[in-house]
């Protein structure tokens, strides 16, 4: 067990432990929080792969988006409006039997793929990489990509500006 | 830094552990002391008072009495607060403003990570205050807290995009993310700096120079109103809100929340004086240098850095103390309608200029 394992195990724990306050939690502000902290772990993770520069946008997208949620949250929770939010389990078979199908599958391609695994060494930064492939191969999908969000944002302003008459 | 403690340790695990906390007691928590009496001081003498004068020389122990009685106060949790997430909260904000030290190099030998990533991790690591910050605003159960926290949360997330809009431009003329190599960068005089145009000589580093004057005001100014300073302090104006949204925190609780504003108010100087005026580099070279004695050039780069980030947290003081506070609407205004439209501007003609 070295340093390395010590942050994998540390982050994973992290991880699964807030993963499943997010889905058991009946209050939805825990469970916001309780996100925010997955994707954390989640983006610990990745740095740890060496994949600097996704984690580090998992921590800003996310988070930052959460934050919104959260927003939404604490404007509905019943300590301010009283509106009372209903949470409990539903569909508790069908749900049972999808997940189990899920975790078999997962499973067996994790058991049954050959894994090419190369030795550790200090992975280089991937910015730059990133940042050329974008620019090169995958040009046009990033560009449609900009095009989509800015269609987005602009969506989002007309429907919030409609009240005018 | 690290293979040295590891020598002379032995034991990697525990020199890892060295490195975290060194910037937390060399530097934060003996500027967080130098800065409370500061503050009181320099807004004081603005106001042609004198401030604290009894403990001390010039009252400059007065910081270690307020450390004592924040210590000896009763804590506090409201009734009707949600425990858990209170208690959290204040440790939430501190670990943020602090996570953003890892990356902050104060000398050429004195860096926590070396990490490509540098600056890009900050923008990311500060959304992790707002978290806090909105769950301590929640958790008080009052509505001065919550109120707080909301703006809070809209006016850092607004003020984020010109300053990353900023940091972008500064990133597409360096080429790195990495606030070590920025700061790597422009060594040599003060002309070699940003502010001045970076240290390329020719026609782009004179046609730079106003529009990183532009910049460095943005920068200045959005960094500002993340860290929730005067006059962009709504989220705790005092006289709509209480406190904001550590209204219902007393003691060491408080004293967190404290330490974590004074904490971004230097790293968001330390920020500013990376990217435009050249990090711990120095203006006018080095003694080392002169003397022949290389050891002593990182404790110099030490003393540069520290003396450009306290100056910049200074002029965040006199700003406090002449500016009056902005509206709600008129903050959300100044971000939207000015900073984020001259920001873009001034990323496309940085552009072009480093093009030609």
């Amino acid at each position: 067990m070295n340093l390395y394992d010590l942050i994998f195990y540390l982050f994973a724990a992290v991880t699964l432990l807030s993963a499943a306050v997010v889905v058991s939690s009946k209050n939805i502000i825990y469970s916001a929080f309780s996100l925010v902290l997955t994707f954390f772990g989640v983006a610990g993770l990745y740095i740890l792969l060496g994949a600097d520069f996704i984690g580090v946008v998992q921590i800003l997208v996310y988070v930052g988006g959460i934050m919104i949620l959260l927003l939404f949250g604490v404007m509905l929770t019943n300590k301010i409006t009283s509106v009372d939010i209903r949470t409990g389990t539903v569909n508790v078979l069908p749900s049972a039997i999808a997940i189990g199908v899920f975790m078999g599958l997962v499973t067996s391609i994790m058991i049954w793929t050959k894994w090419v695994s190369f030795p550790t060494e200090t992975p280089l930064t991937t910015t730059n990489e990133l940042g050329k492939l974008l620019i090169t191969e995958y040009v046009l999908i990033f560009e449609l990509l900009a095009i989509l969000l800015l269609v987005a944002l602009i969506g989002a302003a007309s429907i919030a500006r409609r009240d005018k008459e | 830094m690290y293979e040295f403690l590891t020598n002379l340790i032995g034991n990697e695990v525990l020199a890892w552990i060295i490195i975290a906390a060194l910037p937390l007691f060399v530097v934060i928590l003996p500027y967080a002391l130098v800065a409370i009496w500061l503050e009181r001081k320099v807004s004081a003498h603005m106001q042609d008072r004198l401030g604290p004068m009894i403990t001390g020389w010039h009252g400059w122990l007065q910081s270690f009495a307020d450390v004592l009685k924040l210590l000896q106060k009763e804590d506090l949790v409201p009734a009707e607060a949600d425990k858990k997430l209170f208690n959290i909260a204040p440790a939430l904000v501190f670990t943020a403003s602090y996570a953003a030290f890892a990356v902050i190099p104060f000398s050429s030998a004195f860096i926590g990570s070396g990490a490509e990533i540098g600056i890009f991790f900050i923008l990311a690591i500060s959304s992790f205050a707002v978290a806090g910050i909105l769950m301590g605003g929640w958790a008080s159960n009052n509505k001065y807290s919550l109120i707080g926290a909301m703006r809070s949360v809209a006016q850092i997330i607004s003020y984020e995009i010109p300053t990353a809009l900023i940091v972008l431009s500064m990133v597409m003329i360096t080429g790195t993310l990495s606030l070590e190599k920025i700061s790597a960068m422009q060594t040599g005089y003060f002309w070699n700096w940003y502010i001045f145009g970076g240290p390329e000589w020719g026609l782009t580093k004179f046609l730079l120079i106003p529009f990183m004057f532009v910049g460095f005001l943005i920068l200045y100014m959005s960094t500002l109103a993340e860290v929730n300073r005067t006059p962009f302090d709504i989220p705790e104006a005092e006289s709509e809100l209480v406190g904001g949204y550590h209204t219902e925190y007393s003691g060491m609780k408080f004293a967190m929340f404290f330490l974590a504003e004074y904490a971004n108010m230097f790293a968001v100087s330390a920020i500013v004086s990376i990217i435009f005026f050249g990090g711990y580099q120095s203006p006018v070279g080095y003694l080392g240098d002169l003397f022949g004695a290389s050891w002593l050039i990182p404790f110099e780069q030490l003393f540069w850095f520290v003396a450009k980030g306290l100056f910049f947290v200074f002029v965040q003081m006199w700003l406090r103390w002449t500016l009056p506070r902005l509206r709600v609407d008129q903050l959300m205004n100044l971000c939207w309608k000015y900073l984020i439209p001259y920001s873009i501007a001034n990323l496309i003609i940085i552009g072009i200029i480093s093009l030609i």
